[in-house]
C-alpha cells in the first residue's frame, strides 16, 4: 500500500517523529580517480575555474580569492589540501561553491575538484566509518565511506577540511 | 477587530527611547529653583506619549509608572510644587528606570518591577496625600483581581482548510494569564479514515487572568464560525473549581488539570509552543546585538537621493537612446560625452548613499551629560563640560563603535584628570573642572578631543609604574611624548586605589586596541597641572577610501591614499644597508627603512632591484616607512570589503576591494604591515632600525 506508506511518513515527519530512513542528497564529485561527496544543502553553486587574486602569506592550498557577485570569497584547492599531486588548471575545472558553518558564523567558500560528478541519496547509517589509519593525515577531513553500487565515495567533512 | 499591534513595536520602542534621550537632556538643563516651563513642557510631553504608547501596546507596567512621574511633573508645570533637586534626582533615576523596562519589553521578557515599585513609591511619598486618590486608582489598575475562566473549544473539521491555527490561539492564551490545557482526543478516526487536513482535537482551557472576557473573546473571533467555543467564568478559587468540573465531566482523558501528555498528538502539540519559545529567546538575543539596525534620516537627504535618481535614469535613457542608432563619428562622440555624464551621476549617487549614513556625533556626545553628572556627584568633583563641534558628521558604524573608547577616555578624565575643588583652589585654579568634547574635520579624517584642565598626565610617576611593571628599564632614556604612549600600554594604570570607575589598568589599550580596528589612532598631550588632550582621529567612513593602486609582481595591491606621505624613485647613493638586510634611505633629513612588498607578502617576480622600482613613503602611528613596490596605477575610491568574513584575518591586508574589471585586490594595513616586517618591537613604538631582525626575509 504504497500511499498507505507515504501518509505514514508524511504523518510522522510532522509529528515530528523523524523518518524511519533518513537520506540525505549528496554531491559527488571526482578528484584523481576518487568520488568524494559533500552534502548538497552546502553547496551553493558550480562554477567554472576564474583565475583569483593571491592572499599573501596563505598556505599553498588556499589559490586566492575571487569576487562572487560582490562578495570576497576564498578558493581552496582540494588537491593541494589532501597532499595530492596538483594538476593543470583547464576548461573543466570546476570551482564549487559551498557554505560552510563554523562555530561563529557561516563561510561561503570555493573548493577547486577536477569534475563534478553525480548526486546520490545516501542513508548516513549506511556509511562506514574510515579505517584509522594513524599515518593518513588526510582521513580526518573524512566523515565515512559509502559503497553506491560498484563505487566507493568519501563523505567529506567540509567544516574540517575548510578550518584554515 | 484586533489589527496586529506587534508590527508598530518597533517604531514605539525607538520612539520611547528618543523621547527618554531628550528627557534626560532637558533635566539635565534644569536648575532648581530657576526651572523654564519651556524645559519642564518638553519633559512632560516627552513622557506623556510614552505613557500614551505603552498603555495602546498593553505595556501596563511602563504607563502607570510614567503616569504618577507626570503627575509630578504636572504640579511642577502648574507651580503647585517647587522643583528641588532631589526631584531632578528621582526623574532622572527614572527615566534609566523606564530605559530598562523598555530594553526589558523590547527583548520580550518581563520588566523587573522591583525598581519601579521603589521609585514609584518615591514619587507617591512626595505626591503626598494630595494624590492618594489618584495613587489608589493606580494601584487599583496595576493588580486587578485575578479570575479563572473555563473555555471549552472544539472547532469544526474544516479549521485548518480556513487557515487557522489553533496552536497560535493557545499561544496568545497563555499570554493572559495561567493557562491549563486539557485535550480530548477521541475524535480521532483509525488511521485508514484519517484525513491530515481535518481537525479531529478539541480543548478545554483553564485560564486565570487578570484581563478582561473580551481580551478572550477576542482571540477565539475569527473562528467563532468554525467552533464550538463557549467561555464561562468559573469564579472562587481555580483548584476546587478545576477538580469539579472535570468530576463532572467523564469523557476527560487527563483527571488533573495540568497537562499530563499521554498521547503522542499532545506531545508534539506541547513541543511546538516550547520551540517557539526557544526561537523567541534567540530572537531576543539577535535583536540585542543589532540594537539600532535603523536609522532616521532627513528628508533634505532623501530629495537629494531622488534628483540623483533621477538625473540617472535620464543618462541611461540618452545611452540607450544613442545605443539604437548607427554608429557614427557623432554618435561615438555623444556616447562619450554620456558616459561621462554616467561616471559623474554614479559618483553622486554613491556620495549621497554614503550621506544617509552619516549623522552628527551629537548622537554620541548627548550620552555625556548624565555621564559626567553622575561620575563627578560620585567623585565630590565639580566639573562643567562643553561640547563642541556636535554637528560633525560621522558614519554610524564608526559612531556605534568609537562611543565605549570615549566613555571610558571620559571617565578616566574625570577620576585622574580633574582635581577635587580643594585640590584645584589649592593650586590656584578655578574650583570648578572643564571637560571639553571637540570633533571636527581635518582631511579625509574626523577628529576627537577630550581636553580636561585638571592635573595633566604625572610623568615620574608614569615612569616608576613602569619600571615597576617591567614596561622599561631605569636606564630608558624617555621622551615625553614616549612616556604619555606608555599609559596605552597592556596592564598599567596610575590609579593608587581601584575605584570603580577606572583605575583596573585595562582600560587604555583596550581603548587604543578598539580605535586602531577603525583603523583611526589615539594619542595623548599633556602638561602637568595644566591638562591633558586625548586626541582621537578616525577616517569618515569605514566603507569607501580613497586608495593608491601599487603593483607588485602580477599583483595588484591598494594603499590607503590617506597614509601615503610621497611616492618617489629610490637614490641609490643615499641607501645604506643595516643591519643584515634591512635597507634604510636617507631622505632629507629622515631616515626611512624600506620594506620590499614582495618579500613580506612573499611573491616571486619582482622587481628586486632598488633603482628600478618605485617606493611609496607612508606613515603609520607617527613613523615613517617606505614601500617598495613595482609600479604605481591608478588612483581611486575603492570600497572596503571583508576578506575575513570567508576566510580570516590577514596580517598587512586589512581587506579586500573589487576592481572596475572585476578583480579582487587587496588593501594593505600599514600598521599590521610594519608588525609583519618584525620592523617594531612589539609592544614598542619604536622601529629597530639598529638590531633589525630575520623576521624581514
Amino acid at each position: 500500500m504504497q500511499t498507505g506508506t507515504a501518509l505514514q511518513s508524511e504523518f510522522n515527519q510532522r509529528l515530528g517523529l523523524g523518518e524511519d530512513h533518513d537520506e540525505k542528497q549528496y554531491l559527488t564529485f571526482l578528484m584523481a580517480g576518487e568520488e568524494y561527496g559533500v552534502d548538497i544543502l552546502s553547496v551553493q553553486e558550480i562554477r567554472g575555474w576564474t583565475s583569483a587574486t593571491a592572499i599573501p602569506n596563505a598556505p599553498d592550498f588556499v589559490k586566492g580569492a575571487i569576487n562572487l557577485r560582490g562578495t570576497i570569497v576564498p578558493i581552496i584547492d582540494l588537491r593541494l589540501r589532501f597532499g595530492i599531486d596538483p594538476i593543470a588548471y583547464g576548461p573543466l575545472t570546476v570551482v564549487i561553491v559551498v557554505a560552510v558553518e563554523f562555530k561563529e558564523q557561516t563561510k561561503t567558500m570555493g573548493i577547486v575538484v577536477d569534475g563534478v560528478s553525480d548526486v546520490y541519496s545516501i542513508s548516513e547509517e549506511k556509511a562506514k566509518d574510515v579505517p584509522d589509519f594513524q599515518e593518513s593525515s588526510s582521513s580526518q577531513y573524512v566523515d565515512g565511506l559509502v559503497n553506491v553500487g560498484e563505487k566507493m565515495v568519501v563523505l567529506l567533512n567540509l567544516q574540517k577540511t575548510l578550518q584554515i | 477587530m484586533s489589527i496586529d499591534l506587534s508590527q508598530f513595536f518597533e517604531v514605539f520602542f525607538e520612539e520611547s527611547f528618543e523621547g527618554l534621550d531628550v528627557m534626560e537632556a532637558e533635566l539635565l538643563n534644569l536648575r532648581p529653583g530657576e526651572e523654564d516651563s519651556e524645559t519642564i513642557n518638553t519633559i512632560f510631553r516627552a513622557a506623556h506619549s510614552i505613557k500614551g504608547g505603552s498603555g495602546t501596546f498593553g505595556f501596563t507596567s511602563v504607563s502607570d509608572f510614567t503616569h504618577v512621574l507626570e503627575t509630578l511633573l504636572d504640579q511642577i508645570r502648574d507651580g503647585r510644587r517647587k522643583l528641588t533637586s532631589e526631584h531632578i534626582n528621582l526623574l532622572l533615576q527614572s527615566v534609566d528606570c523606564l530605559r530598562a523596562m523598555l530594553s526589558a519589553l523590547q527583548n520580550q521578557s518581563e520588566p523587573d518591577a522591583s525598581e519601579s515599585q521603589k521609585l514609584k513609591a518615591q514619587f507617591e511619598r512626595i505626591l503626598g496625600l494630595s494624590s492618594s486618590e489618584e495613587q489608589a486608582s493606580a494601584t487599583a489598575q496595576a493588580a486587578p483581581e485575578k479570575q479563572t475562566y473555563q473555555i471549552d473549544f472544539k472547532p469544526h473539521a474544516h479549521l485548518f482548510k480556513t487557515g487557522n491555527e489553533p496552536l497560535y490561539m493557545i499561544g496568545e492564551l497563555a499570554e493572559l494569564g495561567d493557562l491549563d490545557i486539557e485535550v480530548f482526543t477521541d475524535a480521532i478516526p483509525v488511521f485508514d479514515e484519517f484525513n491530515p487536513e481535518d481537525c479531529y482535537l478539541a480543548w478545554r482551557f483553564f485560564l486565570t487572568t487578570s484581563s478582561p472576557t473580551t481580551a478572550i473573546d477576542e482571540i477565539f473571533e475569527w473562528v467563532e464560525d468554525d467552533a464550538d467555543i463557549s467561555v464561562t467564568l468559573c469564579g472562587g478559587l481555580f483548584e476546587d473549581e478545576a477538580e469539579e468540573s472535570i468530576a463532572s465531566s467523564p469523557e476527560v482523558e487527563n483527571a488533573k488539570p495540568s497537562v499530563k501528555p499521554t498521547p503522542e498528538v499532545v506531545t508534539a502539540a506541547a513541543e511546538k509552543p516550547l520551540a517557539k519559545a526557544n526561537a523567541a529567546v534567540a530572537e531576543a538575543k539577535k535583536s540585542q546585538d543589532n540594537a539600532s539596525t535603523s536609522i532616521r534620516v532627513g528628508i533634505d537627504k532623501v530629495d537629494s537621493l531622488i534628483n540623483m535618481v533621477g538625473e540617472l535614469v535620464i543618462t541611461q535613457a540618452m545611452l540607450s537612446q544613442l545605443g539604437e542608432q548607427d554608429m557614427t563619428e557623432s554618435t561615438v562622440a555623444a556616447l562619450q560625452e554620456g558616459l561621462a555624464q554616467l561616471a559623474h551621476n554614479t559618483r553622486d549617487l554613491q556620495e549621497s548613499v554614503m550621506r544617509i549614513r552619516m549623522l552628527p556625533i551629537s548622537f554620541v556626545f548627548s550620552r555625556f551629560p548624565r555621564l559626567v553628572r553622575d561620575i563627578s556627584q560620585k567623585l565630590n568633583k565639580q566639573v562643567e563640560l562643553k561640547l563642541l563641534g556636535e554637528q560633525t558628521e560621522l558614519d554610524k558604524t564608526v559612531m556605534e563603535k568609537i562611543s565605549d573608547p570615549m566613555v571610558h577616555l571620559v571617565r578616566n578624565s574625570l577620576d585622574h584628570g580633574i582635581e577635587t575643588p580643594e585640590q584645584r583652589i589649592a593650586a590656584g585654579k578655578d574650583p570648578v573642572g572643564t571637560l571639553t568634547l571637540n570633533a571636527f574635520h581635518q582631511g579625509g579624517n574626523i577628529v576627537i578631543e577630550i581636553m580636561d584642565d585638571g592635573q595633566g598626565l604625572n610623568t615620574e610617576k608614569i615612569k616608576q609604574k613602569a619600571i615597576a611593571n617591567g614596561l622599561i628599564t631605569e636606564d630608558d632614556e624617555l621622551s615625553q611624548e614616549e612616556v604619555n604612549e606608555l599609559i596605552f600600554m597592556p596592564g598599567f594604570s596610575t590609579a593608587d586605589a581601584v575605584s570603580d570607575i577606572s583605575g583596573r589598568g585595562v582600560g587604555m589599550d583596550v581603548v587604543r586596541r578598539n580605535i586602531q580596528a577603525l583603523n583611526g589612532s589615539v594619542e595623548v598631550s599633556s602638561a602637568r597641572g595644566v591638562g591633558s588632550t586625548f586626541t582621537i582621529r578616525l577616517p569618515l567612513t569605514l566603507a569607501i577610501l580613497d586608495g593608491q593602486l601599487v603593483q607588485v609582481a602580477e599583483h595588484t595591491y591598494i594603499i590607503p591614499l590617506i597614509s601615503i606621505v610621497e611616492s618617489l624613485q629610490i637614490d641609490v647613493k643615499k641607501v645604506s644597508r643595516v643591519g643584515k638586510n634591512l635597507d634604510v634611505l636617507r631622505l632629507r633629513d629622515e631616515y626611512i627603512p624600506i620594506l620590499r612588498l614582495y618579500d613580506i607578502f612573499n611573491h616571486d617576480g619582482a622587481i628586486e632591484a632598488l633603482d628600478k622600482s618605485l617606493l611609496v613613503v607612508v606613515e603609520s602611528d607617527n613613523q615613517k616607512v617606505g614601500l617598495l613596490v613595482d609600479d604605481l596605477l591608478a588612483q581611486q575610491q575603492v570600497v572596503i570589503k571583508s576578506l575575513e568574513a570567508n576566510y580570516k584575518r590577514v596580517d598587512g591586508i586589512s581587506g579586500a576591494t573589487i576592481l572596475g574589471d572585476g578583480r579582487v585586490s587587496l588593501i594593505i594595513d600599514i600598521s599590521g604591515l610594519v608588525k609583519l616586517s618584525g620592523l617594531r618591537k612589539p609592544g614598542s613604538q619604536e622601529l629597530i632600525i639598529e638590531q633589525n631582525a630575520e623576521a624581514v626575509s
